[in-house]
């Protein structure tokens, strides 16, 4: 086996034999413990690593992952992406978002179907092009979905305050940022039916690497200090994963309890500020925000301040709008995977009714969701 | 998925706030907004959605890309293209 020191990981961040030699010392570590330990890897990017590489496989019996509901357009619950479509289909507008948003199905389809039924839909690579196209269609209104974390929340704000530099006035915003530390509070402080307490499921966090990026680790610190549970950022290969479980699993046999960072080639403990500066002058905290799969989370999702109503598009077009709520697939059985108490293969209609191409539940919506990831590379679990 | 390959900052427009960056080859025009103040020719960034998001060390950017190297190897040239774009266009 290929000697192993931490410092020399940027050698290979796949590297088989690296990948490996963590294991090995994962195993090791667990050994001395005469606990299970859950970890719920927060980000929908490191559920896809974990099943691409197959680091399940890779754990001694004791370690186990729950997946995380960190996959933004998996939680996207069905009215707003029925706002979107609506949106679309209005006669002067061009609906502009992120490719990732192309398929995920509302109640009455999804943007790729308002396409194919004369919408005017752009899927773009970045809210700069929102401008380009703003700019180029002065007589359309142009409403820019926003969606996704805090990774991408500041280039919502940014592109709003270039819009504003340059005195476009048909450029309006329906936001749908939602946050990391409010949903894992959430998920902790639930009550867990099926054994009538509170969730005791999840031990410790992986913390997800770009939002800590834009965020700082320093949005983590309420999990040890507060609920007991250590966090470790950690990047998206698989040696930081590995590397990443290993840290956790040391401060289970250290008796620590601490927010560390793995990925430090770009996280700290600060973030970028210019960036949050850019968040908290467009944006604010909305009370209230359902998460498909999850329901109704406080303080989970960021709104535009009301000195920019005027390019809210969910204000101005409050009346078409509904706000009724649609409720998840009842077979569906998301929230339990994502507290921990079910893996996406006892779903029953997990493979069967329920598939990437027609995705009845939020965790099979894109390749980031548990059930979706499952579904791609579950052959390495047999 | 989300990637982080490290882009290499070839021309700065400090009016637009836009630089050009060359990630392994491909070249294109992001936003600096969020770090304007530090950001210089050479400086290695990571890209998400169209934006820098920060400045990473060259050492550590050099490592990372060669992993890189390796994988969008074995991909023609219009896929690798494709993965480097969409490498940092996930919403997460
Ligand atoms: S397989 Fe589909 S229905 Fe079942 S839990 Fe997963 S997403 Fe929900």
């Amino acid at each position: 086996m290929k000697k192993l020191e931490l410092k020399n990981l940027y050698d290979d961040f796949r590297d088989p034999a690296t990948i490996k030699a963590l294991s090995a010392l994962i195993h090791e570590e667990a050994a001395k413990l005469d606990r299970d330990i859950r970890i719920m890897e927060v980000c929908g990017g490191h559920t896809h690593t974990i099943m691409k590489y197959g680091l399940k496989q890779l754990m001694p019996p004791n370690i186990r992952f729950i997946h995380g509901p960190g996959c933004p357009v998996c939680i996207m619950p069905k009215e707003r992406i029925d706002h979107a479509y609506i949106l679309a289909m209005q006669e002067d507008v061009i609906l502009v978002t992120l490719g990732d948003m192309i398929k995920v199905p509302g109640s009455k389809g999804s943007l790729q179907d308002a396409r194919s039924r004369g919408a005017d839909v752009r899927f773009v690579y970045s809210p700069l092009d929102t401008i380009k196209i703003a700019q180029e269609n002065p007589d359309k209104r142009i409403v820019f979905f926003a969606i996704g974390f805090e990774t991408t929340t500041p280039m919502s704000a940014a592109m709003i305050a270039r819009a504003e530099k340059l005195g476009l006035d048909n450029l309006l915003v329906h936001v749908n940022h939602v946050t990391v530390p409010e949903v894992m509070r959430e998920l902790i402080d639930s009550r867990d039916e099926h054994i009538d307490s509170y969730n005791n499921r999840i031990d410790a966090f992986i913390g997800p690497s770009h939002v800590s990026v834009i965020a700082g680790a320093k949005i983590y610190k309420e999990f040890p200090e507060k609920y007991g549970r250590p966090v470790v950022v950690s990047g998206f290969e698989p040696v930081d994963v590995m590397e990443g479980v290993l840290m956790l699993v040391r401060q289970f046999t250290q008796d620590r309890c601490e927010l560390e960072i793995q990925y430090r080639r770009s996280v700290t403990m600060e973030g970028n500020v210019a960036a949050q500066k850019q968040i908290e002058r467009y944006f604010e905290k909305r009370p209230l925000f359902k998460w498909r799969g999850l329901g109704n989370i406080p303080d989970s999702a960021l709104k535009l301040r009301d000195e920019y109503a005027s390019i809210d598009a969910e204000a101005i077009y409050r009346d078409i709008l509904p706000i009724e709520e649609i409720e998840d697939h009842k077979l569906c059985i998301c929230g339990d995977i994502l507290r921990g108490m079910a893996e996406p293969t006892e779903c029953q209609v997990f493979g069967t009714a329920c598939t990437p191409q027609k995705p009845l539940g939020s965790c099979m919506v894109s390749s980031e969701g548990a059930c979706a990831a499952y579904y791609k590379y579950g052959d390495l679990l047999k | 998925m989300c990637l982080s390959i490290p882009s290499k900052v070839v021309k700065i427009d400090k009016e637009k706030a836009t630089a050009v960056v060359d990630t392994m080859g491909v070249q294109r025009e992001v936003g600096i907004d969020f770090v304007e103040d530090e950001v210089k020719v050479g400086d290695y960034v990571l890209i998400h959605i169209g934006f820098a998001m920060n400045i990473i060390s060259e050492e550590d950017a050099l490592a990372s890309i060669e992993t890189y190297k390796e994988i969008l190897a074995l991909m023609d040239e219009e896929e690798r293209r494709q993965a480097i774009l969409d490498g940092d266009n996930c919403a997460g």
